[in-house]
């Protein structure tokens, strides 16, 4: 049955609301003041630890992004366990809100279909945390330069650049789960309760979990062990379990591009590094081929969600 | 009583809402049962019945905002199901218990609803100021809406509605928790969208109110429709009488005389002055007429009109409600 008219027609207005709701909330300005002031000081520690090191580094900049001064752990770390937390707390009550308020039926009774609602919503969610990220990221680069006094080669912008669009795909995934859960959930604490149990699970648990099930699935082999090595077929499940978590993907991601020297990020076998020059940076389009296959899967994994709220939302009765 | 719904589902040619066999299930209960109802352009058309009964079912069903299992409805010859978005571009809805974004002004929700309804900023703001000052909510258009009370919520729903210029404004129990003085208001409005040419629908409890604004009422019960009419056609079906004339003339054979009137049922002798009549109309000229020609002193002359409370206790009492479900 084809549907008549635009499924998109109200999606720009519909954005434009939320926008303006989302940059105006008092919810978002505590979380961005989180995000700031933990990222700066993770930002502090890099730059005192970096100026302590000469300038040979070609790559001075993106070091501040991945440099890790104990107690605090990178900028980039840190982004991988907030950026979550942020894209929960916009989109823990996107739509039962509407609901609650009882505004869901008068709003579905203007002319426009449920998609546009729930696109609308999810773009404006996503163009906050990306206006965001981009202030982060313009306050990093413009930080590095005060306090390290070089300027940014294009290599090193096109790196930080595909940093800040694989962070928005992050992001992404958790809106669209936070999303889908404001579906299922009529009251907003208990999406956001449970956005928030998978996000701790995920960021805490699994990495844990994920080695102790690989080593369950293919115990290790006592003679690697007796070689302090790891045993090959546990590290591949281990990797392969944790790869389950978005956060692991996000990590991966960052590590190819941000630090050019990155080849792989399985583990590595001999006949793999063959001919290699060990050290050497690659050039950026071999390192955005190494991440690309982690980026597939959190926008794969974006889509799976969204499709799901999506279907969900189109069933759902709209009377409160 | 069938007759009477055999009647009205006969097609009227003006008809802006028909429905045929409508009918919605949850699992296997029927919560609105193949009804059949035409509403004609210009009319105000009151649902009616007990909590539960599948009148806010039946307007989501109009408004394609909740699926159809069977029958057919069509609202100013559109499907809802199939083209939602003609419908409604052309039909305002106000759902009960109306909700607003409390922390954005009354001109700021009504100009969300605008831009959702395609509205060019001009033509925006020129419909929200008319629509604001009809419904005297003008002196508190940029005051957040969190401040407002019941009623001037149920009014700004109903700004909302006169922005889009709807052809058919589907109410659902729009006087509901309003002040007697509200309810007023609120009834004069709809009697200006009547006014109009606006096809009006409503729901509700408050069943004076109901009587005082609309044409015809559809009583339901249990899903299914039970009688459909005017207020005086129900009477009569239900009360077996529409109007209670009482006379009181002196005169030879006025009882008999009166009787002969068309359209009398009964004419019962209450003093040797005093009659009271049961008749299906108003009859109180034929009966003035009557005691003249009868030369009698024609002294008072008065009229019951049928209540619809009294309907509506009288047919719910008369037919015990067998398995009415609990409101959603
Ligand atoms: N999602 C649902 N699943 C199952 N049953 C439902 C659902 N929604 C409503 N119902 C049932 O449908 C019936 C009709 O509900 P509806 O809201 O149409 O009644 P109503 O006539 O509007 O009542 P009220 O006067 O209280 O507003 C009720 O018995 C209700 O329990
Ligand atoms: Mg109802």
């Amino acid at each position: 049955m084809r549907r008549e008219g635009s499924a998109f027609q109200g999606v720009g207005a519909v954005f434009v609301k939320e926008l303006s709701d989302n940059i105006s909330s008092v919810r978002m300005l505590m979380l961005e003041l989180l995000i700031v002031l933990t990222a700066m000081a993770a930002l502090y520690e890099a730059i005192t630890a970096l100026r302590q090191n000469t300038a040979e580094d070609p790559f001075l900049l993106l070091r501040l992004f991945t440099v890790s001064q104990a107690p605090l752990p990178s900028f980039v770390a840190i982004l991988g366990f907030l950026i979550p937390l942020m894209a929960i707390g916009l989109g823990f009550d996107l739509i039962n809100s509407e609901h609650n308020r009882r505004t869901l039926s008068r709003i579905l009774a203007q002319p426009i279909y449920r998609d546009a609602l729930l696109l609308g919503k999810y773009l404006a969610g996503l163009a906050t945390i990306t206006i965001s990220l981009t202030a982060l990221w313009l306050l990093v680069i413009g930080l590095g330069l005060i306090f390290l006094g070089v300027p940014p080669g294009g290599e090193e912008i096109a790196r930080s650049l595909a940093f800040l669009v694989i962070a928005v795909f992050y992001a992404g995934v958790w809106l669209s789960l936070a999303m889908l859960l404001s579906i299922v959930f009529r009251s907003p604490a208990t999406a956001a309760l449970v956005a928030l149990g998978i996000w701790l699970f995920l960021t805490v648990l699994w990495p844990m979990l994920a080695p102790a099930i690989a080593q369950a699935i293919v115990p290790p082999d006592p003679r690697f062990a007796a070689l302090g090595l790891d045993t090959p077929g546990t590290a591949i499940w281990t990797q392969l379990l944790q790869r389950f978590s978005p956060n692991d993907l996000f990590g991966e991601a960052m590590l190819a591009v941000l630090s050019p020297t990155t080849r792989t990020l399985g583990p590595v076998f001999l006949d793999q590094i063959r001919g290699a020059v060990m050290g050497a940076p690659l050039p950026f389009g071999q390192s955005v081929m190494i991440a690309w296959p982690q980026t597939v899967g959190l926008i794969a994994c974006t889509i799976v969600l969204f499709v799901a709220g999506y279907v969900l939302f189109q069933r759902q009765e709209v009377r409160a | 009583m069938s007759e009477l719904q055999h009647t009205s589902a006969a097609t009227r040619r003006d008809a802006v809402i028909a429905a045929r066999d409508l009918t919605k299930r949850y699992g296997r209960t029927s919560v609105v049962d193949a009804i059949n109802f035409d509403i004609a352009k210009g009319e105000v058309f009151g649902l009616l019945g007990p909590n539960g009964a599948g009148k806010t079912t039946t307007i989501l069903m109009l408004l394609g905002l909740t699926e159809i299992s069977a029958g057919r409805v069509s609202v100013l010859g559109f499907d809802p199901a199939r083209q939602p978005l003609q419908v409604k571009r052309r039909v305002g809805y106000l759902p009960d218990a109306v909700g607003f974004y409390d922390h954005l002004t009354a001109v700021e929700n009504l100009a969300y609803a605008a831009k959702l309804m395609g509205l060019g900023v001009a033509e925006r703001s020129r419909r929200i100021a008319a629509a604001l000052t009809r419904v005297r909510l003008l002196d508190v258009a940029d005051k957040r809406v969190a401040t407002f009370s019941r009623g001037m919520r149920q009014r700004l729903g109903l700004a909302e509605i006169i922005v889009k210029r709807a052809e058919i404004a589907i109410l659902d129990e729009p006087t509901s928790g309003l002040d007697p003085q509200a309810t007023i208001e609120f009834l004069d409005l709809i009697r200006e969208l009547k006014a109009e040419g606006v096809t009006v629908l409503l729901s509700s409890h408050m069943l004076d109110q109901v009587q005082r604004v609309c044409d015809r009422v559809a009583l339901f019960r249990a899903g299914k429709i039970s009688i459909m009419g005017s207020v005086a056609e129900l009477s009569v079906k239900v009360l077996g009488a529409g109007f209670v004339v009482e006379v009181e003339a002196d005169g030879a054979g006025i009882a008999r005389r009166l009787a002969a009137i068309p359209g009398v049922g009964n004419v019962e002798t209450l003093a040797e002055d005093r009659f009271r009549m049961t008749a299906d109309r108003d009859v109180r000229a034929d009966a003035a007429r009557a005691v003249v020609a009868a030369n009698g002193a024609l002294r008072r002359l008065s009229v019951d009109e049928p209540s619809l409370e009294a309907i509506y206790a009288h047919y719910f009492q008369a037919t015990p409600p067998g398995g009415v479900r609990d409101a959603a």
